[in-house]
């Protein structure tokens, strides 16, 4: 039996993508807590598919991914932004636009220049097959940038999102740490997406905070538990997926949704007996 | 008058794409000065608080503060979202990033904390989640907040819309408390009665300043025509206006007459 489980530490293919999903995992479920708390899922959702034209656009053209979809990914950052500032066309309808346009220019590019079906499930659904040194190192390498940024400039990202109008007028540089929290987004959706996949970072990038917020009323608690949901999605996620022989981001998309559906059920009955509470008091 | 300026908002102007909020607007803001700024909705009060305060540039004319002034804050109660996931002490604490850059709360700061929440009748809150606050105790959340840095100036919005008679009260008070301890304050107002009336200074808007002095000379109904375009008297009771507003004593005439047809 353990053996069995075991089974596939054998191979390296395995380990390597466990090891970029798992602090991908952790990564993503950090990052998410702001995400989820500015109310940006969207922005993640829609990031993810932006670069996707991006990494089209540069296979095309024999560019360095890393290079194509990084600036294709600002650009379109900026794009959404220039479109929201008009307040003619909210946010949300700004980033509708330009990412599916983004996603769409990146299908039609691979339509006509390139092998469509296999890099868009690739990009889809990631490849862990094929995770070399240079993802793991980079994933690491942003997941470490990451957290001592979150943890030194706790204060900074915290007020200014709880409170951007006071933030700003109080001396933090609202927009300087939207642009920092935009930029770790990027790099963490550009150096993850070749693995695991943009709709796993989509996913990953909402489950383990929305877990995290379920389960605590401490903003720095969150920044905890959260990565911790997201890692052992992708950990537990990662070895059922090579035993029932499924996708990989599809199985720890629904570990991360069970423990959603769990937390949600538990934390529920943990709200009504707290009002049960105080009605007897 | 002879005063310290604070702030002086020399001549500005502010807009918003093409749309004018404040047009050629002149305020000084002097050391205890106790001034509410009245106007009906889209008259640019907030627009004025927000030049005030540095968050909005104007076009035309300048805005000059004291060097080194330090200004507090405090926002409508509904700006921010009450279940995000942060207690009474991290609200305050989260606002001192000066040289800070770790999340642990101070011993020294959590006890600067605990004076300014006491004296703020919040004392033994400072671990509540922000949700279980009621919404008197949230304004003085805020108000807690902006005191945390030792304000010279306290700049408030709307610091009495949407609360009950009893919590307006009790904002009054506390910032007439504050205003005794030498706290200068600026504030927008709905509330002419309630509130701007028993200040010792008004600010009347209507996208310019229509008039700017003590309620009793200022509150007349030429000048509460001119800022809300609507007409309405002011008595003199015990020696406080009391501002009228006819709208409503017309509609009520009118109805009368309806159901005096009806019958």
């Amino acid at each position: 039996m353990l053996a069995g489980i075991l089974d596939p530490y054998h191979y390296d293919f395995f380990t390597n993508g466990l090891l970029v999903a798992t602090i991908a995992g952790g990564l993503c479920g950090l990052l998410g807590v702001f995400v989820v708390l500015r109310g940006m899922s969207y922005i993640g959702h829609g990031l993810s598919h932006a670069v996707f034209g991006g990494a089209a656009a540069s296979a095309v053209m024999g560019l360095n991914y890393f290079v194509g979809a990084g600036i294709w990914g600002v650009t379109s950052g900026v794009i959404i932004g220039r479109i929201a500032r008009r307040r003619l066309i909210g946010a949300d309808a700004a980033i509708g636009v330009v990412t599916t346009a983004s996603f769409a220019m990146g299908l039609a590019l691979l339509n006509r220049y390139g092998q469509a079906k296999k890099s868009i499930e690739a990009v889809l659904f990631g490849s862990v097959l094929g995770v070399q040194t240079a993802d793991i190192i980079a994933v690491l390498l942003v997941a470490i940038a990451t957290a001592l940024i979150v943890f030194g400039l706790y204060r900074h990202l915290l007020f200014a999102t709880f409170d951007p109008e006071v933030a700003q007028v109080s001396g933090v540089s609202v927009a300087w740490v939207e642009g920092l929290l935009m930029g770790m987004l990027s790099l963490t959706i550009l150096v993850t997406m070749r693995v695991i996949g943009t709709l796993l970072i989509s996913a990953l990038l909402v489950i383990p905070a929305s877990v995290a917020r379920m389960l605590t009323n401490s903003f720095s608690r969150m920044l905890w538990i959260s990565p911790v949901v997201g890692a052992t999605s992708a950990f537990i996620g990662m070895n059922l997926a090579y035993h029932l022989d499924t996708s990989a981001s599809a199985t720890i998309i629904l570990v991360g949704t069970l423990q959603f559906i769990v937390v949600y059920a538990v934390s529920g009955l943990r709200g009504r007996s707290r009002i049960a509470h105080i009605h007897h008091v | 008058m002879t005063a310290e300026i604070l702030v002086e908002c020399a001549h500005i102007t502010c807009a918003y794409d093409s749309t004018v909020a404040v047009h050629d607007a002149h305020v000084t803001i002097h050391r205890g000065d106790f001034v509410g700024i009245v106007g009906p909705s889209g008259s640019g009060k907030t627009t004025l608080l927000k030049a005030i305060l540095g968050a909005v540039k104007p076009i035309e004319g300048h805005v000059t503060k004291k060097p080194g002034l330090r200004m507090g804050y405090v926002p409508q109660v509904e700006s921010v979202d009450w279940n995000f996931p942060v207690t009474v002490l991290e609200v305050m604490a989260m606002t001192r990033t000066s040289g800070r850059f770790f999340p642990r709360i101070t011993t020294h700061e959590r006890d600067e904390a605990l004076v300014v929440l006491d004296r703020l009748g919040l004392g033994g809150l400072e671990n509540r989640h922000i949700r279980e606050l009621s919404g008197g105790q949230q304004q003085r959340v805020f108000v807690a907040r902006a005191l945390f840095h030792k304000p010279e100036l306290l700049v408030l919005d709307e610091p009495t819309s949407g609360v009950d008679v009893r919590t307006r009260h009790e904002v009054l008070h506390l910032l007439a408390d504050l205003h005794d301890d030498g706290v200068s304050i600026v504030l927008t107002t709905h509330d002419l009665n309630g509130l701007a009336s028993h200040l010792p200074r008004m600010v009347c808007m209507n996208k310019s300043v229509v008039a700017d002095g003590a309620p009793i000379d200022v509150l007349n109904s030429e000048v509460l025509e001119r800022t809300y375009g609507a007409p309405m008297e002011v008595l003199i009771h015990e020696g406080m206006p009391i501002v009228l507003d006819h709208g409503g004593d017309n509609l009520a005439r009118r109805l009368g007459e309806l159901s005096e047809v009806e019958k």
